[in-house]
């Protein structure tokens, strides 16, 4: 295992935003899963999405690159980010905000049924 | 190129959408009306496009006139024509029923407007990451829909549908990230071209972005494991949005996954990678043996449909994955056909449920000769789905069928023959309790004697229903007569689909 620790710490120092997408997406599925809270489970669904977003804004990304608006009189000078994975990541942000409000008004509706956001107790209630 | 029928097409219904909560605020039920003429101007624009593709072939617009590499592309070819003509079917018959059996708020047909324009979206889509885009404007109308009527269960199937699906949605979502990494492109035909030049089929980055991509759009077409939503959604939403997200949400799934298969692998990514493949048949399969059994041994008919669709397809997944011409022709009736059956068996039992009540198979006792004509669609539709010919289902199974056995899969072949016998296992026991089971109660005593003439009467009871209509039958058995009509267009969709096929395969 020891020739592997240095790749390891590699990854680490230079690919941590790649590392901390992983890592995120990973906590979020788990939330999703493993919550019994309505509401975290739509938590942990958006942790999962951003970490998504955080995979393409960190693509994009280019060493001492600058923002990509280009002068319409031309003379873009030097490296520049990736506009494409940025102009992504605002849709996805704007599905992922319209998902939210759709899934709080659901958590809402079954609130008001139910009285409890407890996904093990709003199964026994509903299978009577 | 302008092409303008292709982006109208998407535009109509969407902007449309608008309109029955604008004009709600005047008049009180312009969301019918409003949505039947979206579908009209649809049904003649597709009839326009396929036309169009029938003589010319592939068609392109460019989004804003910008070029493909860094713009969007809506594109509409052979097989995208016959999804796009599925849906407007489908949306006129259940539009035909929604008239008596609502919903009716104006609100409901707005978001069933953008729905279909959805789906539309992503028939036509050349662009991957306008896919997802399009699979979750479909995505978050369908969870509005099944929790249309309000009811606190239909909150909770929505909700678990829409967690689900979301996640699903997002593997897809890294996946075209990791295609874009490893290609720089989000363009259909672009990213094909790029994955064999540049990437090479056996980077880890593509079989890694295959893997997510297919897992994800697997969850939007209900392959089991990934199915268990379903029988929940299609169970407590009203049977109006039962009927029309059965035949179409889980279909334009399925399609994009043979779009994202065959026009960005491409079959030469198969070559490279045979476990890609392999697990595509073995999920397919797994799905068509899983879903039959559960199918039988539900008791709620809903849900027994519900599972049926799994199994259904678990074979146009299998399909895919033989990448035979046979199997993908029959992948693509198939992928109609189970629209247009589960389309018309859920309207027939929405019919049914409104009439009587019924939920359970029990409770369809005698119903045959209350409901004769409901009943008798349905039953055309039950027969058509084991696979009796001629009707759709037989053909689909047959060309898919022929596939297996032509790729050396003989396995698919004996689980499709298996499945056929589920199929009939659970099918006819329900045509049995409608036909032959007496009813519960007095009625039933004398049902065996007197048949035609309580068929009679039992036709008179079912139209005097207040809450039956006849345009809500006539639904049904549209549906019925297609299946058993387009049993007989083999030719006519083998030829249509041929320019098709030899693209991509």
């Amino acid at each position: 295992m020891i020739p592997d620790v240095p790749l390891f710490v590699d990854v680490l120092t230079t690919r941590y935003a790649y590392a901390t997408f992983a890592v995120l997406l990973a906590v979020g599925l788990y939330m999703m899963i493993a919550s019994p809270n309505l509401v975290k489970k739509v938590i942990g669904l958006n942790l999962f999405q951003s970490a998504i977003f955080l995979f393409f804004v960190a693509m994009a990304y280019v060493q001492g690159g600058s923002i990509p608006v280009i002068p319409s009189e031309g003379g873009a000078v030097g490296e520049y980010a990736s506009p494409l994975p940025q102009v992504i990541v605002l849709t996805a942000i704007v599905v992922g905000v319209s998902l939210t409000a759709v899934a709080l008004a659901l958590i809402i509706r079954i609130y008001s049924a139910y009285g409890t956001l407890d996904e093990n107790t709003i199964r026994e209630v509903a299978d009577e | 190129m302008s092409n303008i029928e292709i982006p109208l097409l998407v535009a109509v219904p969407i902007l449309l959408s608008t309109l029955p909560l604008l004009l709600g605020l005047r008049f009180e039920k312009i969301g019918w009306p409003i949505a039947v003429l979206g579908a009209l101007v649809n049904a003649g624009l597709v009839a326009t496009i396929g036309r169009r593709v029938a003589t010319e072939g592939r068609l392109v617009h460019s989004l804003g006139g910008y070029p493909r590499q860094y713009g969007i592309e809506l594109v509409a070819d052979q097989f995208s024509v016959v999804v796009a003509a599925l849906i407007v079917v489908v949306t006129l018959v259940v539009l035909g029923y929604a008239r008596t059996a609502g919903p009716r708020r104006n609100s409901f047909y707005s978001t069933f407007l953008l729905l279909f324009g959805g789906l539309l979206g992503v028939s036509m889509t050349g662009d991957v990451f306008n896919l997802f885009v399009f699979l979750e404007i479909t995505g978050l109308t369908t969870y509005a829909l099944v929790a249309s009527d309000r009811s606190p269960k239909s909150a909770l199937a929505s909700l678990k549908y829409l967690i689900i699906g979301t996640a699903g949605a997002s593997l897809y979502l890294v996946g075209v990230g990791f295609l874009l990494v490893a290609t720089g492109t989000l363009n259909m035909v672009e990213l094909s071209t790029a994955i064999a030049d540049f990437a090479g089929y056996r980077n880890p980055l593509i079989v890694a972005a295959f893997a997510f991509i297919v897992v994800g759009l697997s969850v939007k077409a209900a392959v089991f494991p990934l199915h268990t939503w379903m029988p929940d959604a299609y169970a407590e939403s009203p049977d109006t949005v039962t009927a029309y997200i059965s035949g179409l949400v889980s279909t334009v799934g399925a399609y994009a996954i043979a779009r994202l298969v065959y026009t960005v692998f491409t079959p030469a990514f198969f070559e490279a990678v045979p476990l890609a493949r392999r697990g595509l048949v073995a999920a397919g399969t797994v799905s068509i043996l899983a879903g039959s059994i559960l199918a039988v041994t539900q008791s709620d008919v809903k849900r027994m449909l519900a599972y049926s669709s799994v199994a259904q397809f678990g074979m146009i997944i299998a399909a895919f994955g033989l990448a035979t011409e046979q199997a993908l022709i029959g992948a693509v009736i198939h992928l109609v056909g189970h629209g247009i059956m589960k389309t018309g068996l859920f309207l027939a039992v929405g019919v049914l449920s409104s009439a009587y009540g019924v939920r359970v198979v029990s409770k369809y006792a005698n119903l045959g000769y209350r409901s004769p004509v409901t009943v008798a669609a349905m039953g055309v539709l039950l027969l058509s789905l084991v696979g009796i010919p001629p009707s759709i289902g037989f053909l689909g199974k047959w060309y898919i069928a022929w596939g297996a056995v032509e790729a050396g899969a003989p396995i698919v072949a004996g689980v499709i023959f298996l499945s056929t016998l589920l199929t009939l296992l659970y099918a006819a026991r329900l045509l049995e309790t409608i036909y032959f089971r007496p009813a519960e109660g007095v009625e039933g005593a004398v049902a065996a004697d007197d048949a035609s003439l309580r068929s009679d009467g039992g036709a008179d009871i079912a139209d005097a229903d207040p809450s039956v209509s006849v345009g809500m039958i006539l639904a049904a058995v549209v549906m019925a007569v297609l299946a058993v009509g387009l049993g007989f267009s083999a030719p006519t969709i083998e030829t249509f689909l041929a320019p098709f096929l030899e693209a991509v395969l």
